[in-house]
């Protein structure tokens, strides 16, 4: 399949602000956020990121919108450079690239009614007549269980379920009919009921409206539900690419063992033995040398404090950034 | 029933409501659970189902306006919703401690770590000479895992899974018997996560504490509980060992929520999912609350409420359908 989305090499770094001494200095210290990614994602796939907090994971989808710039690298969007874009075409853009966030509640205008939100987008691209906008928003509220939608058009966010607001979230990104939806983490403060209901609807939108999705999340379990392929991030770099199976029957790199093994299973017959790494996830003001896993790996030798392992294909269509076997 | 001598905690019949402007909140509705000495109970559910409010009133701790509205809560045969402000202070902390969902809020930024144990200590002993004091928080780290040097150090230096070893270690430092985490690890990573809870179940055997682990998250009770508590709009639904629980839930609640968690270990092609969602406390539906959602929902239920009946040797629910089979 034709590969819709991809990076190459892609850095985000922020600066931060010490001193203003430091400002001046070539010393100025940086968070190294995202740390050469490169990734593709074919059209009508999912793609998981999942990581833990700190890995890179949300500003990597961040820069695939350009909602923020990369310090180097490219984004493609359909074979054109989004990097290079002019303001004009990130517009044009932003109608077929959208994205989700996390807390339904602080993506939504307190002012603005159900209806209002999801016929903004709209709006803003200048679609079709005020009548037809109507038309269009309200089949799309049906589609997304947001029923019955004439009702639920006038209600303001306070009125809404989180499940509801999460809902409103979603058909507002999809009003334009984007192809591509980065969500990041858009279950993460739902309830367990809502979670499934939202995992489910995205699954169904997902084959109704043909779309491909770059889902983050840091929660496997949920990761294992939804996506084809995933990528797991530690400190700002892929560590390690597989398909859905591959990841969770055969996963190659020590972290990606440690993060599997952490997951609590709602099943008390399957307690397992966790091998977990030592401390936590160190900072990427400062990242260790070569693997930034190695001083928690279980199986460190001296090679990996040297230098970075590359992202190599270990088996068919699985990629590890670890030099062991 | 006669009080059993390893009964720690009983909870009779507890009904806990928030007065507003629209009406009366009705949070908590006639729970009774024990708690064994040296058990661990997890009480589950959504937000919004009471479990917060409830695990604070075991402390006599939940909020104004809340107020108790019937019912008791024996510690070891005394009812702490009748103690004297003073016995309370005494009580929380030797008897019975508490750890919260976020260890930023509950660390004084201005205190460095081991002011904190210090001040915990000098405020239940006043009278404790300050070396066995030190020396009580230095092997507190040691059985913690922490660096004797993270003492001088502030809340903001700490990472979050260290942080929330400190709230432990500070609920622990005077020897209570029971433990109350709320949410303990929602804050936290997922490695981090496990390593909390490896860290709580050796606690537990070195402290012989018994714990009321409060969560919305089934893989973590289902590592840490005996008994599972399922509790929805302010409602008892369920109570089971944990392999009860999730081997034959009976609640058609349990049931939905067991099988609409994602689950790692098995390949799940659809998730089962409940419409809906939980009823406005204020205007309490008649019958079980559950009943609008529920998918095998039978007249009756909508017009009495069911009570939590034992149908099992450690296996009770509030379910019509349970009642009607027996007749």
């Amino acid at each position: 399949m034709a590969t819709l989305v991809s990076t190459t090499d892609l850095v985000k770094e922020f600066p931060l602000h010490g001193s203003l001494f430091d400002v001046f200095s070539a010393r100025r210290k940086r968070v190294h956020a995202v740390d050469r990614v490169s990734f593709s994602i074919a059209e009508g796939e999912v793609l998981g990121l999942a990581g833990e907090s700190g890995s890179g994971k949300s500003t990597t989808g961040r820069l695939l919108l350009r909602l923020i710039e990369p310090t180097s690298g490219a984004v493609e969007y359909r074979g054109r450079n989004v990097t290079s874009f002019s303001a004009r075409e990130l517009e044009r853009l932003r109608e077929k690239v959208q994205i989700v966030f996390q807390d339904p509640n602080s993506s939504l205008s307190p002012r603005m009614s159900v209806g209002q939100a999801i016929t903004h987008p709209l709006q803003i691209h200048g679609i079709g007549t005020t009548v037809e906008r109507k038309e269009r928003v309200l089949d799309l509220m049906e589609k997304v269980g947001l029923s019955p939608a004439e009702f639920l058009y006038r209600k303001y966010p306070h009125q809404l379920s989180g499940g509801q607001s999460q809902r409103v979230v979603l058909a507002r990104a999809l009003v334009t009919q984007p192809d591509f939806l980065v969500a990041d983490e858009p279950i993460a403060m739902a309830d367990v009921s809502v979670r499934a209901l939202i995992l489910q609807l995205m699954r169904q939108l997902k084959r109704d409206m043909g779309l491909t999705y770059l889902f983050i999340t840091h929660d496997l379990a949920t990761a294992k539900y939804l996506c084809d392929r995933i990528a797991v991030m530690y400190l700002g770099r892929i560590v390690e690419l597989a398909s859905r199976d591959t990841l969770f029957s055969r996963p190659h790199h020590p972290y990606t063992k440690a993060l599997l093994a952490a997951v609590p299973v709602p099943d008390p017959k399957a307690r397992r033995d966790k091998n977990l790494p030592k401390g936590e996830i160190p900072s990427a003001i400062n990242p260790p040398s070569g693997c930034h896993f190695h001083p928690r790996c279980p199986y460190a030798v001296a090679r990996c404090r040297e230098a970075r392992p590359p992202l190599r294909e270990i088996a068919p269509g699985q990629f590890s950034a670890c030099i062991l076997d | 029933m006669p009080q059993l001598e390893k009964t720690i905690l009983e909870v009779q019949d507890l009904s806990i409501a928030y007065p507003i402007t629209i009406g009366v909140v009705r949070a908590v509705e006639g729970v009774s659970f024990t708690l064994d000495d040296g058990e661990a109970l997890g009480l589950v559910g959504e937000s919004g189902c009471g479990k917060s409010t409830l695990g604070l009133s075991i402390l006599k701790l939940h909020r104004p306006p809340g107020r108790v509205t019937g019912g008791k809560i024996l510690y070891r045969g005394t009812d702490i919703l009748s103690m004297s402000d003073r016995a309370l202070l005494k009580m929380r902390g030797q008897n019975i401690s508490m750890i919260f969902q976020n260890p930023l809020t509950s660390l004084n930024p201005l205190f460095t770590v081991e002011k904190h144990f210090l001040e915990t200590i000098h405020f239940h002993d006043a009278s404790m000479p300050r070396e066995r004091a030190r020396a009580a928080v230095g092997k507190m780290l040691e059985t913690l895992g922490i660096e004797k040097k993270r003492l001088k150090e502030y809340p903001h230096q700490l990472s979050g899974g260290m942080r929330q070893r400190i709230m432990i270690g500070l609920a622990l430092i005077m020897n209570p018997d029971i433990i109350i985490a709320d949410e303990p690890t929602t804050s936290l990573d997922v490695i981090v996560e496990a390593g909390f809870t490896d860290l709580l179940m050796s606690l537990r055997s070195i402290y012989k504490l018994s714990i009321i682990l409060i969560t919305h998250n089934l893989g973590l009770v289902a590592e840490i509980a005996d008994r599972i508590a399922v509790m929805y709009a302010g409602r008892l639904m369920e109570v089971a060992t944990t392999e009860e629980i999730f081997a034959h839930p009976l609640h058609p609640y349990t049931q939905g929520l067991i099988a609409c968690v994602p689950n790692i270990l098995v390949d799940q092609k659809e998730l089962v999912t409940m419409p809906g969602s939980p009823p406005d406390l204020v205007d309490r539906p008649a019958g079980c609350p559950f009943a609008p959602r529920c998918p095998q929902v039978i007249p009756i239920c909508r017009q009495k409420t069911p009570a939590l009946i034992q149908h099992a040797p450690s296996h009770s629910a509030a379910c019509w359908l349970y009642r009607q089979k027996e007749g």
